[in-house]
């Protein structure tokens, strides 16, 4: 199979409709450069094992065009992959040293790329085959329905458990509205340790479910007392006694117990 | 009193798959074969009754489960999750479904696209996990699929993932439309024909 002669062609008018339906309905909806190929090949109605090279290349430059123009960003993967196609193209330009009937495999530029766009689209179709099984918590129920599995997938009603993240980021706003000058010389006396943080926090616990970030740190406490309470929840974590949650991205923080009532000994502390 | 009787009560109360191993240290009493045919048994029973409750081999063992034919009406009590996952989300987890033991840096050469934060969502959502570290410079993470992932999405185990087929041309039948389970076949290195997972599920 000679596969330069395939190069060739090239059709104008049919690259610029096809543009224009990517421009209205496929911009944004390309996983990646690979996604992008696939749907050029299938577009074009070729066969992937055998592709057009020239016009793939093409129109997969066009659409990069389009996106500069649209001042949408473009991954670097997307640009790697031109480079790429650019380079196959250019080999299959190139004057073969001996005429052959048949070409190996290897030989073939567009071999390896084709090769990747196959296990892609493999592992692609798999991803649709695993999500139109029947999911726990959708189609499939258990008896404790409420399945803490799906809760956590779908961000919607449940809150969700925060990771220490959330309270770092907190505690960094927090932090960053206190203004240093706050900071001054703590005598002996006035020394609030991790330890009596961590029992304040505990005996607020047992009287209620839950607390709220804001209640445990105030504004106008100093930067040192901030840093003790963000020490001595993080402890309480550590330990597993207390949990946090939030019922959206931004949203105040709660903290609750992991433990339920029940008189606690004190943790060992630093 | 029955075995299946007793294994009936302990699954209906159980809030996960019980295994056989599971279920062995539970019965003390019983010894494995019985065990395992009272369980045949139970599966057997619930089956006959036509009713809305299955025996479900899922993620390594055993748990009650209702017939997705009657998701509608569980729905009108529940709140059921419409639960949509990205197609990243579905690709990577396929990827590293397939493939795992598997690094970052090879879902991405597969994918064509940085995968870090995909990744990082598939972590937090328990579907992925942590298998350790690549004993090769740099010392990249492996992934694989957690239980969990098993558990949600009805898979006894890895094995029992819908085998891929040898490519089809694009403009065949997309596999999903295909009902049929299809045999295991070989893996070949060369070309992307039929994958089966590579590591047998174990726990």
């Amino acid at each position: 199979m000679d596969y330069r002669r395939n190069a060739q062609h090239e059709d104008k008018p049919a690259l610029l409709d096809g543009l224009h339906e990517h421009y209205h309905v496929h911009l944004d909806s390309f996983e990646g450069p690979m996604d992008l190929l696939l749907h050029l090949i299938r577009k074009n109605e070729l066969d992937i094992r055998n592709i057009s090279i020239s016009l793939i290349t093409a129109q997969y430059l066009e659409y990069i065009k389009v996106l500069k123009e649209l001042n949408l960003e473009i991954a670097g993967d997307f640009l790697v992959m031109a480079a790429t196609l650019l380079q196959i193209k250019s080999k299959m330009l190139l004057p073969v040293d001996e005429p052959e009937d048949e070409t190996e495999e290897e030989d073939d530029p567009r071999a390896e790329l084709i090769r990747r766009l196959m296990e892609y689209q493999q592992y692609k179709e798999a991803g649709q085959v695993i999500a139109s099984r029947a999911l726990l918590g959708r189609e499939v129920f258990t008896r404790s329905a409420q399945d803490p599995l799906l809760a956590s997938l779908s961000n919607m009603e449940a809150p969700l458990e925060s990771s220490l993240f959330e309270l770092v980021d907190a505690f960094r706003s927090l932090l960053k509205r206190i203004p240093v000058e706050q900071f001054h010389d703590v005598a002996a006396a006035e020394t609030f340790s991790i330890a009596d943080c961590i029992n304040e926090i505990l005996s607020m616990m047992q009287d209620r479910e839950k607390i709220q970030f804001d209640e445990l740190v105030l504004e106008d406490q100093t930067r040192e007392r901030i840093v003790v309470t963000f020490l001595a929840l993080l402890e309480l974590c550590r330990l597993k006694m207390i949990r946090i949650f939030q019922n959206a991205p931004q949203s105040p923080l709660w903290f609750i117990p992991a433990v339920m009532p029940d008189p606690v000994s004190q943790p060992a502390l630093l | 009193m029955p075995l299946h009787a007793i294994l009936e009560s302990i699954l209906f109360t159980a809030e996960t798959p019980l295994s056989l191993d599971k279920l062995c240290d539970l019965l003390p009493e019983f010894d494995r074969d019985s065990i395992k045919s009272a369980v045949t048994t139970l599966s057997e029973n619930f089956d006959n009754r036509r009713g809305a409750i299955k025996v479900v081999e899922v993620a390594g063992g055993w748990q009650l489960r209702t017939d997705p034919a009657f998701q509608d009406y569980v729905a009108r009590h529940l709140k059921t999750r419409t639960t949509k996952f990205s197609q990243s989300a579905l690709e990577t987890l396929a990827i590293v479904a397939y493939r795992q033991p598997i690094t970052r840096v090879e879902v991405e050469h597969l994918r064509g696209v940085d995968s870090g934060g995909v990744l990082k969502s598939l972590l937090e959502k328990k579907l992925v996990k942590i298998l350790g570290k690549k004993d090769i410079p740099g010392r990249p993470i492996i992934y694989g699929t957690s239980r969990d992932f098993l558990e949600l999405f009805g898979l006894k185990d890895l094995k029992s993932l819908p085998t891929l087929k040898e490519i089809q041309a694009l403009d065949e039948t997309p596999l999903f439309e295909l009902q049929e389970e299809l045999p295991l076949g070989e893996k070949s290195s060369n070309s992307p024909s039929t994958i089966e997972p590579a590591l047998p599920f174990g726990e």
